[in-house]
Formats: structure tokens, C-alpha cells, sequence
């Protein structure tokens, strides 16, 4: 019955290559984007880029600007969002057995799953038709983006603070309200301040959602219900430009935004390695 | 008992004056309810843009060929729908076997150690934003596919319709395979999450009867079936509302159908993206808050469909292993 | 018994030398040095964490798949060691079946197709072949009457004591010399315990059988040989008859009057 023993082990080393070689062929993809925004961006990168505004054609300019702006607007979704998220994670994590629960962490999860070009068509539906294409709009869409990633990050967090806290804090006579703001959600913050992160470098990249609340702004912030210049956008719109230094500037505004998410990334895996170990 | 007991409870709150409790725990509910909101909002919200467009074409829009914002102002979503699901398509088909290769790596070959820095890479590709894709795809990828890829394919497989026909570099196979990399991260994650919630004793019953590693992973995959697909479906949502990458890559033409898979072509997303902002009557803008309204839905229908089957055998494969 | 002539006659299907096993830097084996009899059933007693069921999982080299896990010392099995650099366990696991605590069938493949999967591994691709190992081996384990009518159906759709038969039969399937057995019944009710003690003593006629148990009534029952382990050393060792009517080990002893664990 043994005979096919060769056979066998050949296939296992086979598909033990074959498994590498997936895991290869997705990181090929993944170093080219990398070192191609890194070699073409670092060519944008002078004093300019970072002091002054978007360009029109033949003149110098830079990402100040849209920086300024991108900042305002993640801000803005911010402080929209993240409240939201935290309370609705708190509400998963600390009142689990109500009926609630269970239809609002999958409904959750389906939103998280929305295309954001669809939640930015809500935006413009809702706000823009009122006020015009504005920040709030956009910061608007972006919290919607925000909402479940913080949702859900704040629960699995919370959800890791021990039981046993609670009940001595209850035993102690304070009570639930002040148990879950004061000591649980002290317990847990290092996973929202990760949840918070994650979402932040989600919506930093969101251009979609942008480019039909806010659309394309060339100068400095002026009011939140007017448009503001946006980092992810502009380097959609520059990139099929026809113009030469627009296009660079896409690049440099490529490398800024990688920079910024990969920072985050990693400063989230710094803060979470101390939670698994 | 219990309900006299919590009666006297009840009481006891009242009277200590913990309503900051019940009130906190009905701000938190309604914020919870937020989400639930939102999503009854934007059906709604959505449908109110796409009324002039809904009045007009009614559920003919979904079948219409047409879209002619300039003279009869006529729309139809079909090539879109068609455009959309065509892309999705390519993209499965080459993320997933890598997707699951990944994800039965991650859970069956590699050290917990390892993993920690193999699966933080592979989240990197989720954490790309779509224009640097986009960006990416059209000055990097597009010369290279136009130039040693699609020439070569085009020798030895010219004679199928499919990829006959010029090559300008972008199109539904470029835009499918930028989305195939983006998709990457979710279905391997998901898939490697079902991977390891197989449970211990089943991959001992095959490995006790002289099992190879491959052929325990087959057992494994076998037993995991239900959540691969899962994963699979998840991944497809996620490819159906791409928008920024595709519009940069597809070549953003309306037609019925592309002339082969070098052809520029259109999605749902791509066009909403596209014509937008420019779009000038109302009911050109109804029509493209209609198409929203499809993508929407479609997109509504694939997720759930995905997170019902991942939950239940996480479910399932918990419950048997926990037995 | 004429059991009783043959085994002076019969060979050690292990020698075990020197074993010692560690979980991480927790060491649960110490120093086992025993040898198996071929074709008979030992049994190894003790109480909960002594180590049985590490010692079983040594010798058909499972321990070392659960990781941080070390084994030294040699296992010598018809006379090569199964720790011998040139030796895979996969070859070595054809040859030792091993049952487990709780019974783990296929839920998602047929009552056929959880029997006949060990032949599928090993290439037996003639299907009137494995149809009859199937049937040969679903007829050894006592199960073939009861299901040969439901062949299709889930490997899982089985009480408790069928689906641990049905272990039993898809290990026989692959025509192992010796079946390890790791608490079998514990799981089970009184009535499929002892209709799989009966099995085990019909299979001893063909296999080596070793059976872990932490129920001395049951080792006193079914084997010729018991194992005494505490605290991962070998107490004692010999003709159950004379470990339970007469230890040696003052522990042995302690143990099977109930004295602990």
C-alpha cells in the first residue's frame, strides 16, 4: 500500500513551494508600489513642496495646502466619528446580553464592507444639497467610513479588560457608569487609541468619498462649508492630468500619504504586540 | 423568584438615584443604533436622489444600454452591473488561489512568531490607499502590461475573442488584476481565521493515520469549506465597490460590451467617480445616484450573504471543537 | 489460556530506551525504559498528568507535533528506532493507528468515505478493493450491520460509542501493526465501553494493542499487561495478574487501592 510514498512526499515539498511562491507573488506587487512611490516621490520633495499651496499649470507649488486641509477634514470626521464608534463599542462590549446586540455588530460589520464612493453619494445627498460641497460634507462621509472600525476595535478591546475589575469597582460601590468611563475604558485604552488609528489611516486614504462631497480645491482652507484641499484626492485628479509637474506632485503627495498610514501601521502593531504578549 | 428578586432591585436603584446607570445605558444603546441608522438613512437618502431617474426608467434602468447624458438623456446600467461584476470576477479568480495559499501558510506552516510579521506585510497591501493603486497602476504597471504582458498573451492566446484586439495598456484585465491585489489581504486573513479554528483533533485523526502536511491541509480546508467561501464572498464585496483604482485603469468607455479584455470598458463605481462632478441636468445626476443605489444594494446583498456564512462556521467549527 | 504459550514465543513490537519528553521546559516523561510484547494488550494505568498519555503519543511520534515539545532516547519499533534520523513519521504513523479520548470521525466526509480515506492517502484507487476494506474493516469493529445501509451518510450523524467504532475502523483500514489507544471509552456510555472492550480483545488476536486508561477495573479486564506511571517515571511494570494481585511498588499498591488520583 506504501507505494505511492514517493508520490506523496513529492507533492507535500511541491505544494509547499507552490504556498511560498503565493505568498512571494503578492509581496511583489506590494514592494513595486513601495519603492516606486518612494523613488518617484522623493523627487518631489524640496522646501516648496511642503511651504506652498496646489499649482496651477507652469507654476511652483507643493502639498501645504492640501495637508492643511486633509487635516481639517479628517479632524472634523473625527470628531464625528470616533464618539459614535467609542459609545457603540462600549454598548457591545459592556451591554452584550441585550437583545440589541447581536443585530447591531452585524450590522456593523456590513457597513464596514460599503463601498465608500456610495457613502460619499449619501453625503452629497444629504449635505451637500443643503450646504453646498463643503468640509462638512466630506468630514461627514468620513466619520460614516470611521464609525465601524472604531466600533469595533473599542468592543475587542474593552471586552479584554477583566471581568473581574468591574465587579470589584461595582463592590466597591461605584457605580456602572462611572465603573465603565473611568476604569474599564482606562483599561481598554490602548485598544481604542489603536482602533481610533486604524481608522484614521483608513480615511486619510479615502478619495472617493471626497470627490463627491468636496470635490477639487486649489487654495487654503476657508470655512468648513466651503471645499478644502484633500491629499487623497489630489492625487487622483494629478495623476491623470496631462501635466508634468502636477504628476510629480501626485507622486510626492503618494509618498507623504504612504508615510503617514505606514507610520500609523506600525505604530499599531507596536501598541498591540504588548497586548498578545 | 428572579423576577421578584429584580423587582426589589429595581426599587433599590430608584431609590439609591443610579438613573446616571439606566441613562448611560440608553445614551450608549442610541449611539449603537447610530449605524442602524445610518443604513435605513441611506436607503433612503438614496433612493430620494435617484427618484427623477427611478420616475423615468423605473427597473428598466437595470437593463437599459444606454447612457446619453447629451441628447435623449437616456441611462441604463447594464454594461455597468456587467463591467463591474466582469472585473470582480478576474480579480477572484487570481486572488484566491494565492489569497488561500496565504491564509493556509499563515495557519498551518508558519510559527506564531513568524506570523506576527507575515500577516503585518500582507495587511500593508490593505493599507494602500486606492489612488496610489490607481497611481501605481497607470505609470507603472499599465507600460509594463502594454509592453511584456499582454503582447505575449496576445501570441498565444489571440485566437479567442477574449484577447484579440488592440492593446492600450489599461482596460478590464489591468483593472482586474490591480484588483485581484487588493483583495488579497481580506480573503487571506478571513481564510486564515477559519484555518486555525479547525479544531486540534481533526487534524490529529488524519495526521495519526501517516498524513503528509499537504494532505493534512487538505483536511483541514475540507473541514473549513464553508468559511473559505466566506472569505471568498467577502473578498467579491470588497472588489464591487473599488472604485478609485479601477476608474484610473478601466479606460472609463460606456459600451455594451468591450470588444476583448484589452478593451477599456466601465463599472458602477468608475462612472460615479468619473461623471460626478460633471454631471450637468438633474437627471443625469439622478441617473448616477441610481447607479449608487444599484451598487449599493448589490454591494448590501454580497456582505451580508458573506458575513452570515463566515459567522456561522465560526459558529459551527467553535461549537463542534468546544463539544 | 493458550494465549499464555504463545506470548513466551512472541517478540517486543517496542523497546522503549531511556525515553524522556518535555513540554517546553516541563519534563513528563523521565527516563521509560520498557518493552512492548507483540500481539498483546498492555495496558498503562496512574493517575491524571503521570505521563500515559505523552508515553503513547511517543511512540507513534504525535507528541512532536504539538510544539515546544522534545523527546531523547530511543523507541525502537520491530527492532529500528522511530526517532532515527532517516525515519519520516509518516511512514511510521501507517503502521500505528491511534485512537483517541473523543471520538474525532470526519463530520464533513461519509461514514464510507471517513473509513476509506486512509486508503485514498496510500493510493488504493480500485474502488472493489476499497469497497471491500471498507466493509472488511466496518465488520471488524461490529459497525457493519448497523450502517451498511447508510453508507453516505456524515461521518458525525453517529452516537457516541458508533462514532468511536468508526475511528477504530478507519485506523484498521490502513492495516496498522499496533493500535494505540488513548482513553477510549472515557467518553462513552457503560454499555459502547464495553462493547469496545470486547472489540479490543477480539482485534488482540492480530494487533499489539496499548491502551491508556485512568479506570483500573478496566485495565484489570482487558490486558495481559499493565504499566504503572506516576509522575512520568515507571513504577512498575508486568503480567497485569501480578501488578493487581500482588504490586511490588508500595505506590502501585497506594494507587490501586484508591490511596490517590
Amino acid at each position: 500500500m506504501m507505494d505511492n510514498y514517493r508520490i506523496r512526499k513529492i507533492k507535500d515539498r511541491l505544494m509547499r513551494i507552490l504556498l511560498w511562491s503565493s505568498l512571494i507573488i503578492a509581496m511583489i506587487p506590494l514592494f513595486s508600489i513601495l519603492l516606486d512611490v518612494f523613488i518617484n516621490g522623493a523627487r518631489a520633495i524640496n522646501i516648496d513642496f511642503f511651504l506652498l499651496p496646489t499649482p496651477t499649470v507652469g507654476e511652483k507649488g507643493g502639498i501645504a495646502n492640501a495637508i492643511q486641509g486633509t487635516l481639517i477634514t479628517l479632524g472634523l470626521a473625527s470628531i464625528i466619528g470616533v464618539p459614535i464608534g467609542i459609545m457603540s463599542g462600549i454598548f457591545l462590549s459592556e451591554y452584550h446580553d441585550s437583545k440589541l446586540s447581536q443585530p447591531v455588530r452585524f450590522i456593523n460589520d456590513v457597513l464596514s464592507g460599503f463601498p465608500s464612493i456610495v457613502v460619499g453619494i449619501f453625503g452629497y445627498v444629504l449635505i451637500v444639497s443643503v450646504i453646498g460641497f463643503s468640509v462638512i460634507a466630506a468630514a461627514f462621509s468620513l466619520a460614516i467610513i470611521m464609525i465601524p472600525i472604531v466600533t469595533r476595535t473599542t468592543e475587542e478591546s474593552l471586552r479584554m479588560v477583566p471581568v473581574a475589575i468591574r465587579e470589584a469597582a461595582l463592590a466597591l460601590g461605584i457605580r456602572r457608569w462611572k465603573t465603565i468611563i473611568f476604569i474599564v475604558l482606562k483599561g481598554g485604552r490602548k485598544g481604542i487609541v489603536t482602533g481610533v488609528l486604524l481608522a484614521l489611516a483608513r480615511i486619510a486614504g479615502e478619495s472617493a468619498p471626497v470627490l463627491v462631497t468636496m470635490g477639487y480645491w486649489r487654495w487654503w482652507f476657508s470655512g468648513l462649508n466651503r471645499p478644502a484641499s484633500n491629499l487623497a484626492l489630489n492625487i487622483y485628479l494629478f495623476a491623470i492630468s496631462p501635466f508634468e509637474n502636477w504628476r510629480t506632485l501626485a507622486w510626492g503627495s503618494a509618498l507623504f500619504l504612504i508615510l503617514m498610514i505606514l507610520g500609523i501601521s506600525i505604530l499599531i502593531r507596536v501598541l498591540t504586540r504588548g497586548k498578545y504578549e | 423568584m428572579k423576577s421578584t428578586a429584580s423587582f426589589f432591585s429595581k426599587i433599590a436603584y430608584l431609590k439609591a438615584k443610579i438613573k446616571g446607570d439606566e441613562i448611560f445605558r440608553l445614551v450608549s444603546a442610541f449611539f449603537a443604533l447610530t449605524t442602524l441608522l445610518i443604513v435605513v438613512l441611506m436607503v433612503y437618502e438614496l433612493t430620494r436622489g435617484s427618484w427623477l431617474s427611478l420616475q423615468k426608467f423605473g427597473l428598466g434602468f437595470i437593463t437599459g444600454t444606454t447612457w446619453d447624458p447629451v441628447f435623449t438623456l437616456n441611462f441604463g446600467a447594464l454594461p455597468l452591473i456587467l463591467g463591474t461584476l466582469t472585473t470582480s470576477a478576474i480579480a477572484l479568480a487570481i486572488s484566491v488561489p494565492i489569497s488561500i495559499g496565504i491564509g493556509l501558510l499563515l495557519s498551518e506552516y508558519i510559527s506564531k512568531r513568524l506570523e506576527f510579521f507575515v500577516s503585518f506585510i500582507v495587511e500593508l497591501l490593505a493599507a494602500i490607499p486606492s489612488v496610489v493603486y490607481g497611481l501605481w497602476g497607470i505609470f507603472i504597471l499599465i507600460p509594463f502590461l502594454r509592453n511584456n504582458v499582454y503582447p505575449l498573451i496576445q501570441t498565444v492566446l489571440g485566437f479567442l475573442p477574449l484577447f484579440s484586439g488592440p492593446i492600450y495598456g489599461g482596460g478590464v484585465l489591468t483593472a482586474g488584476i490591480v484588483l485581484s491585489i487588493m483583495i488579497i489581504p481580506i480573503i487571506s486573513s478571513v481564510s486564515r481565521e477559519v484555518f486555525s479554528a479547525v479544531p486540534l483533533s481533526q487534524r490529529e485523526a488524519i495526521i495519526s493515520l501517516g498524513a503528509t502536511k499537504w494532505e493534512t491541509c487538505k483536511i483541514v480546508m475540507s473541514y473549513a469549506k464553508s468559511g473559505v467561501i466566506g472569505a471568498i464572498t467577502l473578498g467579491l464585496g470588497r472588489a464591487i465597490g473599488e472604485t478609485m483604482a479601477v476608474t484610473m485603469l478601466i479606460g472609463n468607455k460606456f459600451k455594451v460590451l468591450p470588444s476583448s479584455l484589452f478593451d477599456a470598458w466601465y463599472t458602477m463605481a468608475a462612472i460615479i467617480a468619473n461623471e460626478f462632478t460633471e454631471a450637468t441636468s438633474d437627471i443625469y445626476v439622478s441617473a448616477l445616484i441610481n447607479v449608487g443605489l444599484t451598487l449599493f444594494l448589490i454591494s448590501l446583498m454580497v456582505n451580508v450573504i458573506a458575513r452570515l456564512i463566515v459567522w456561522r462556521t465560526l459558529r459551527l467549527v467553535k461549537g463542534v471543537s468546544r463539544g | 489460556m493458550n494465549r499464555q504459550k504463545l506470548e513466551a514465543e512472541l517478540s517486543y513490537k517496542f523497546e522503549i530506551e531511556n525515553l524522556n519528553a518535555w513540554f517546553g521546559s516541563k519534563q513528563v516523561l523521565k527516563n521509560i525504559n520498557m518493552k512492548i510484547k507483540e500481539k498483546a494488550i498492555t495496558a498503562i494505568i496512574g493517575p491524571s498528568g503521570c505521563g500515559k498519555t505523552t508515553l503513547i503519543r511517543c511512540l507513534n511520534r504525535m507528541h512532536e507535533t504539538v510544539p515546544d515539545a522534545k523527546v531523547t532516547g530511543r523507541v525502537l519499533f520491530n527492532g529500528v528506532d522511530v526517532y532515527g534520523r532517516d525515519i519520516d513519521p509518516v511512514q511510521i504513523r501507517r503502521k500505528i493507528g491511534m485512537i483517541f479520548q473523543k471520538p474525532n470521525p470526519f463530520p464533513m466526509m461519509s461514514i464510507y468515505d471517513n473509513v476509506a480515506i486512509g486508503l485514498k492517502l496510500n493510493g488504493v484507487k480500485d474502488k472493489r478493493k476499497v469497497d471491500s476494506i471498507v466493509e472488511k474493516s466496518l465488520r471488524m469493529v461490529g459497525l457493519w450491520d448497523e450502517v451498511k445501509d447508510e453508507l453516505n451518510k456524515s461521518g458525525a450523524s453517529l452516537s457516541g460509542g458508533q462514532q468511536q467504532r468508526l475511528c477504530i475502523a478507519r485506523a484498521l483500514a490502513v492495516e496498522p501493526e499496533v493500535l494505540l489507544m488513548d482513553e477510549p471509552t472515557s467518553a462513552l456510555d457503560p454499555i459502547s465501553s464495553a462493547k469496545i472492550e470486547l472489540l479490543i480483545r477480539e482485534l488482540a488476536e492480530d494487533y499489539t494493542i496499548i491502551i491508556v486508561t485512568h479506570n483500573m477495573q478496566q485495565a484489570a479486564r482487558v490486558s495481559d499487561y499493565t504499566a504503572f506511571l506516576y509522575l512520568g517515571e515507571l513504577i512498575e511494570y508486568g503480567p497485569t495478574r501480578q501488578i493487581f494481585e500482588n504490586p511490588k511498588n508500595e505506590l502501585t499498591e497506594k494507587y490501586l487501592t484508591g490511596g490517590f488520583g
